[in-house]
Parts: C-alpha cells; sequence; structure tokens
C-alpha cells in the first residue's frame, strides 16, 4: 500500500537494479498490466469483487513490489495521486491538483462559476454532505464505517447550524444584515439560509436552485465519482458511502480545506473527541446525567 | 418580476438631525420597525403591478387575497409538512371570484396562482424579497443595509412533494403579533372564548377560536424543530433540563386543552343544537369544526411527545456506547464545517471550493472526434422512457460482526448483576468492580444498569420470570472517572411467579 507522494518519486529509479535479483526486469507487458490497474482506477464505480483481471491485478500489486512501484509510476505520470490499493477500496486514485482528471467548479455548474453565491453553495454542499456521512472524527478514522445521507437530511443539518448561528447573533444583538454596496462580507451561514429548500416547478422536477437541488446535484456528483452508492428515495434519495469516498475526504479533501481555513487565520479548537456541538455549557466528556431517565426531574 | 426593494427612496429622519448617531437601542428599534415595515411591502406591491398584468385586474384587490392567502397557509400547516399549493388555491378561488362575480373561472384561478407566486417570489434565485435600509454604524457612518426575508416558503415533504409553510417574519408581522408568550395567550384566548359562547355572541366567538388556532400551530411548530435537531444529534440537545422541561410542559398543555377544548365544543354544540337563528347556527357548526380541529391537533401533538423518549434512548445506545475511538480523525463538522459559517462569505468560499477541488474525485475527460460529432448531431433524439429510471443493481456487503462485547464479557456483567433480593447495590460499587476484571466491562454493566431503569416488567410477567433486574435513581450522583449521571441502587425484585401463572390463566 502506498501513501506518500514521495515514494512516487521512486518513479525515475530503474526498477531494474532496485528489484530483489529473484525477479525479472521489467518487460513491457508488466507496464501494459500496471498502466490496466490505473485504467481499473479510473474507473471508480467498477469494483474489484466484480472483475477477475481487476482483482488479480490488486494482488500483483501487494505481492510483487516492483510491479507497485511500476503501477505508482504510471499514476503519477498521468496526474493521479494513488491513496489506497486494497481489495476494498480497489486502485483508489484521484486527480493531483491541475491533472487532467480534476474536476473543475465552471463544469461542474455553469450558474457556479459567474455567481460567487452559488460557487459557495455548491462547495458548502459537498463540504456538509462529508460532514453528515461523518458525523465523528471516529466515523472518518474507522476504515469499517459506513455513512449514510439523505438529500434532505443534509440541507436540514445545515439550515439547523445556520438557524443556531442566527439565533446566536440575535442574542447579542448583532444586525447580521450584509452592507448592500459589500455582498462579499455577508456571513456564510445566511447564504444558505436565505436560498428556498425547494420549490415547486412547472415539470414537477427538483428546482436546481434550491438547496436541497444543490445537495442533490451534489451527491449526484459523487455518486458518479463511485463515492455514493443510493440505497433507496427517501427524503429525496438515501446515500451509503464507500471506501473510496473516506479516503478521499480524509486525505485529500479534508485535509486540503483545513490547510486553508488555517491560512486565513481560522484555528478551531477542539479536543480532538468532540462531534457535531454539544451545548456550550456542558462537559463534553461526560455522559449527561440522567440520560437514561429524560422524564425524571 | 421584480423584488421590490423598497425604502432607497426614503433615508430615516433621524438622519437630518444635528446629530447624526442616536445611539445603538434608538436605532436597532428603527431598524426594526423598517424590516417588519418590508414585509408589507409585497402585498402592496401587488396591488401596484397588477396593472401591467395583461388583461383587466384591476378590480381585483390582490392584497386581500394574499393576505387571506397567507392565513389559509398558516391554518393548513401540518404538524409534518404544510399546505398543499392546490389546496391554497382552491380555498383562495371563493374570494377571489367574489371580488368579480362575472368573470370567467379560469381567470380567477390565474389570479389566484398569481398571487400565490409572488407571495413566493418565484421569479428570484432566492424564492425571496430584499428590502434595503440604513443604519447607523456604531463609529456613527451610515450603512445601507440588505434585509433578506420570505413570506411563504416552499418545504419538502413526504414523497418528494412540495408544501408551503408561512415564515416567521409573515406570522409576526401579517397574521398578528404571535411571538407572544404562547402558553399565556392561549389561555386568555380560551377564557375568552367561553364567556363569548356562554353569552351567546358567536361571531367574536369564532373570532377568538381561530386566533387560538393559530396559537395551536405555532406550538406545534416550535416543538416539531426541537424534535428535529434531537434526532440529529442526541449531544447537541440539552436532555438534562431543557427537553425534559419542554416535553413535560408541552404534555401538561396537551392534556389541559384537550379537556377544556372538550368541555367548550359541549356547550357550542347545546348552543349549536338550541339556536332557532339560521345565522347562529351556522355560525356554531363552524366553530365545532374549529375546535374539532384543535383536538386533532392536540393528539397529533401529544403522539409526537411520546415518541421523543425512546428516539432518545435509541440514540443514546448507539453513540454514547460505541467503541472509543481508534485514533483521531478530523472532525468535519466541528473544525471545518462550524468555524466556517460566520465567515464573511468571501472567505468562506475559499475553504470550500479547496474542499470540492480535492472532495469530487475525478472525471475522464471526453474526446470527440469530428466523425462521431457528425453521427452525434446526425442521430434522432431518443425517445423519452415512460417507464422511468432503471433500478441498479443493489450492490450487496457482508456486515462485519461489530458487536461491542463478547459473550465472555455479558456472562461476567450478568454474574456481577446477580444481586440477592436483600441486598440491592450502588452503581458506583458495581463499576468499580467489573473494572478490576477488564477494562472493558464497566461499559456493559453501565448500559444494562441504565436499561434495567425502564425494567421489561410486561415481558417478565408474561414470560413468568422468578426475577428482575431494576434500577432506581435516588438522586445522588454518581461520581466515577468515565461515567456521570445518576448513581443508580441496582437490585433484583423477586416476583410472584406462581400468583402471575395464576392470573394469566385467569385472564386467558
Amino acid at each position: 500500500m502506498t501513501d506518500h507522494p514521495a515514494e512516487h518519486a521512486a518513479w525515475g529509479e530503474p526498477d531494474s537494479t532496485t528489484a530483489p535479483a529473484a525477479t525479472a526486469p521489467v518487460t513491457p507487458a508488466d507496464a501494459a498490466d500496471a498502466a490496466r490497474l490505473v485504467a481499473f482506477g479510473l474507473q471508480p464505480k467498477l469494483q474489484p469483487a466484480r472483475d477477475q483481471e481487476y482483482g488479480e491485478l490488486l494482488r500483483r500489486y501487494r505481492e510483487d513490489p516492483p510491479f507497485a512501484r511500476l503501477a505508482d509510476a504510471v499514476a503519477t505520470g498521468l496526474g493521479l495521486v494513488v491513496l489506497e490499493v486494497s481489495p476494498r477500496a480497489g486502485m483508489a486514485v484521484t486527480a493531483a491538483e491541475d491533472s487532467l482528471f480534476a474536476v473543475r467548479m465552471g463544469d461542474y455548474a455553469r450558474r457556479a462559476a459567474t455567481d460567487s453565491t452559488d460557487r459557495f453553495l455548491h462547495g458548502l454542499a459537498h463540504l456538509a454532505v462529508a460532514a453528515l456521512a461523518f458525523p465523528r472524527p471516529e466515523d472518518l478514522a474507522d476504515d469499517g464505517y459506513i455513512g449514510r445521507v439523505t438529500v434532505n437530511g443534509v440541507d436540514a443539518f445545515v439550515r439547523q447550524a445556520c438557524h443556531r448561528l442566527e439565533e446566536r447573533a440575535e442574542e447579542q444583538g448583532e444586525n447580521t444584515d450584509p452592507a448592500t454596496d459589500a455582498p462579499g462580507l455577508e456571513a456564510a451561514w445566511r447564504i444558505w439560509a436565505r436560498r428556498s429548500s425547494t420549490g415547486a416547478t412547472k415539470d414537477a422536477r427538483r428546482l436546481a436552485g434550491s438547496t436541497t437541488g444543490i445537495v442533490a446535484k451534489a451527491v449526484a456528483f459523487l455518486t458518479d465519482s463511485g463515492f455514493l452508492q443510493r440505497t433507496g428515495d427517501d427524503s429525496g434519495g438515501t446515500y451509503r458511502t464507500t471506501a473510496r469516498y473516506q479516503l478521499q475526504v480524509r486525505d485529500m479533501a479534508g485535509s486540503a480545506a483545513m490547510a486553508e481555513l488555517l491560512d486565513l487565520g481560522v484555528v478551531p479548537v477542539t479536543d480532538g473527541s468532540a462531534t457535531l456541538l454539544p451545548p456550550e455549557d456542558t462537559d463534553d466528556l461526560e455522559l449527561a446525567a440522567d440520560a437514561g431517565l429524560p422524564f425524571h426531574s | 418580476m421584480t423584488s421590490p426593494a423598497v425604502t432607497d427612496t426614503a433615508p430615516p429622519q433621524l438622519s437630518a438631525g444635528p446629530r447624526p448617531a442616536q445611539g445603538p437601542a434608538a436605532d436597532e428599534g428603527l431598524a426594526r420597525r423598517l424590516r417588519a415595515l418590508a414585509c408589507t411591502a409585497p402585498l402592496h406591491d401587488l396591488d401596484v403591478r397588477k396593472a401591467n398584468l395583461a388583461g383587466e385586474y384591476t378590480v381585483y384587490a390582490m392584497a386581500e387575497v394574499a393576505l387571506s392567502a397567507i392565513d389559509l397557509v398558516t391554518l393548513n400547516m401540518d404538524f409534518d409538512t404544510g399546505a398543499d399549493h392546490e389546496q391554497i388555491v382552491a380555498r383562495l378561488l371563493p374570494r377571489v371570484a367574489a371580488q368579480a362575480p362575472r368573470r370567467p373561472a379560469a381567470e380567477h384561478e390565474r389570479v389566484a396562482r398569481w398571487v400565490l407566486e409572488n407571495l413566493i417570489n418565484v421569479g428570484s434565485v432566492d424564492r425571496g424579497f430584499r428590502a434595503v435600509y440604513g443604519t447607523f454604524a456604531p463609529d456613527g457612518t451610515y450603512v445601507r443595509r440588505d434585509y433578506d426575508f420570505k413570506l411563504l416558503e416552499e418545504v419538502p415533504g413526504y414523497g418528494g412533494g412540495v408544501y408551503l409553510r408561512t415564515t416567521d417574519e409573515a406570522v409576526n408581522v401579517l397574521v398578528g403579533a404571535l411571538d407572544t408568550d404562547v402558553t399565556s395567550a392561549q389561555i386568555a384566548a380560551e377564557v375568552k372564548l367561553e364567556v363569548l359562547i356562554n353569552r351567546g355572541r358567536l361571531a367574536d366567538a369564532q373570532l377568538a377560536a381561530e386566533q387560538a388556532r393559530y396559537r395551536t400551530v405555532q406550538y406545534a411548530e416550535t416543538l416539531r424543530k426541537a424534535l428535529d435537531a434531537t434526532r440529529r444529534n442526541v449531544r447537541a440537545v440539552d436532555w438534562l433540563r431543557a427537553v425534559p422541561d419542554m416535553i413535560a410542559e408541552a404534555l401538561d398543555h396537551v392534556a389541559d386543552r384537550y379537556r377544556h377544548e372538550n368541555a367548550i365544543l359541549t356547550n357550542i354544540r347545546k348552543a349549536r343544537d338550541e339556536s332557532e337563528d339560521p345565522e347562529q347556527k351556522r355560525r356554531a357548526a363552524e366553530l365545532v369544526d374549529i375546535v374539532k380541529d384543535c383536538i386533532r391537533r392536540h393528539t397529533q401533538l401529544q403522539s409526537r411527545l411520546l415518541e421523543a423518549g425512546p428516539l432518545f434512548r435509541a440514540e443514546q445506545d448507539r453513540q454514547a456506547f460505541a467503541a472509543p475511538t481508534a485514533r483521531a480523525g478530523l472532525d468535519l463538522y466541528g473544525q471545518l464545517l462550524a468555524p466556517l459559517l460566520p465567515l464573511p462569505a468571501e472567505r468562506a468560499t475559499r475553504v470550500t471550493d479547496a474542499f470540492f477541488a480535492r472532495g469530487t474525485g475525478l472525471r475522464t475527460p471526453v474526446s470527440v472526434r469530428v466523425g462521431d460529432l457528425v453521427d452525434l448531431l446526425l442521430t434522432p433524439p431518443v425517445e423519452r422512457e415512460h417507464l422511468g429510471a432503471e433500478m441498479p443493481e443493489p450492490d450487496l456487503i457482508a456486515t462485519p460482526d461489530d458487536s461491542r462485547f463478547s459473550e465472555e464479557q455479558l456472562a461476567s456483567a450478568m454474574d456481577l448483576l446477580d444481586l440477592p433480593s436483600d441486598a440491592p447495590r450502588r452503581l458506583s460499587g458495581l463499576l468499580a468492580e467489573a473494572r478490576l476484571h477488564d477494562p472493558e466491562l464497566p461499559y456493559l454493566v453501565a448500559l444494562l444498569a441504565v436499561h434495567a431503569a425502564s425494567p421489561p416488567v410486561g415481558t417478565a410477567y408474561r414470560q413468568g420470570e422468578e426475577k428482575l433486574l431494576f434500577a432506581v435513581d435516588d438522586g445522588t450522583e454518581l461520581d466515577d472517572e468515565e461515567f456521570g449521571g445518576a448513581d443508580l441502587i441496582v437490585g433484583t425484585a423477586l416476583l410472584d411467579a406462581a400468583g402471575m401463572a395464576a392470573d394469566r390463566t385467569e385472564a386467558a
């Protein structure tokens, strides 16, 4: 299993010299196999368990280090980052920054390219889906965890968070209405809160510009990326996470967004165990007293 | 379709004075009133814009239709969803028709729909309104601000339907000042209603009853929001005091109102049956319907309240007794989403952009050949499928055995809890003893003890058990390094198995 991009630097070394003497030098056939494995990785919805050749190549990757390095090299050369190679996730590769395979916001949603509000809403929808799919730090860290999200659930969850901020601002007597000539200074939560959550349309489809429409677009896109699997139609659509999504969020997206946040000078302080915000005044590490007996005085 | 920008023309009078900054308090009050004023603007705007519609629509009083639409939505808001579009249009029609009886019915419907769509403001991307008003910042500078609000909002309902709800702004400004203390206002209304009925003044009584129903709806709405939050995350809600208090209060309220309204119902029925005047009879019959609706809403509320406790306990089991963290992960909500939301949009977008760029995965780019393009453009469009999308084949994954505790642990915990009936023990002692055996065991013991607080008496009775584990809270705080809460007294109750068996045979 290769996690470190640094290791990919090894691709420059000729494999024949570093490989143990017992293994044969790399042949064009090996290179073809390595490239085929990467090609399998580029089809994120393909399950290793369903394709015999894929499964065999994966086994070869894990058992044959020179082959593994070759496959890593092919991936790196194509502008891909290898997240994990395992039977559960397959050859989990993702696009490196500025790679040919990277998804651009403008291609993702046309309005988002020109409208900064829509751009933010689409980005936030993706973050919220991840936050609800992995509500606690343990869930993101636990390889066996399978998260479940619904479209309406994600919207309600963000609205709840926004509502809490609104209440807090009201308590402090703050006027959160933004100045007319500086829309960029409007607090982020207000943008989600003021967008309608759904809307009737003439052809009974979901209103694309509503927040549930935006979340639905995000989960549909993630499903195409092999990150979610649709399990039902309740609550606007229910979805289950895959191993690849967990890897992507944990190793790529989470840390990148975190770095950006720190760059803005915002240092979120948590004790590493806290989950969705508990009420401010309770001791987080303790079970609530009378917790099993909510009706006792 | 225009979104009314109202106050651009009217700067507040304060700015004309010699000392512009009047102190934040005066200005805040002004801002509040300006915002309240802004909420009425869309209604006035309807009457202004009706002249621009194709056709002769000046005969309709649009603001009146709009206000009654808001009333209808408020009244028809259900506990779970909201009011149905079509139903609201249908109920608006009689009023619209009364305004211009000679016009065709199709036009009436057009007017009703036009008003409803404008209250939602279908044309704007937010489906809301924006008004601009000015305030003085603490440093004395004059700042123009945007106030965004909605009157009717569309919410998702069951089965993908879209329903209407009135927003707090609309209820507060347009339905009446309802943000008073719900309970006391309700009591006042009920008393008034009773007095009015006794005096036979049914017209006023109907008004009072309708007001009482508005309050009932609002009470239900408050509770729905609180329960929703509970469902989402146990720890985000204060189950120590706030929620139990609220539930107890609401249950009292329901019990109280239910009694009260049944009494009123009897009264009105009497008025209805005894009255000679047909108008009186009709009003009384309407009142019966309103009060019946109130009672229905209370029953609905009550069943929700009773579900809250079990729901909390199930979530508590799932969340609090799960295995501890193997390694620290990133807390997506606490460390990313929550700190991001209060930021200015411009800066927050940088973070969401970073997440988006690396969190969406990859797309294999499509390369186009001219040959394919020609084929593609010349292919006739595919007929729309009427059967809907193909069902995706489910990917089945064997669920791993994720039991937190082993059979042996359960056995030793049961051993520990096998207490003699005359010697109950404190939970703290049991936990300490369990800890000596196995560091994991206290969790299982605590879980079993908490469950014993609500012992399955009915099951034990049916199965003829001879003893039953129970736990009682006598108010002592638990002093433990891992657990908090009440130091329960755990004991075994001996049951009269023979007597119960006899009872059962008798009952059968």
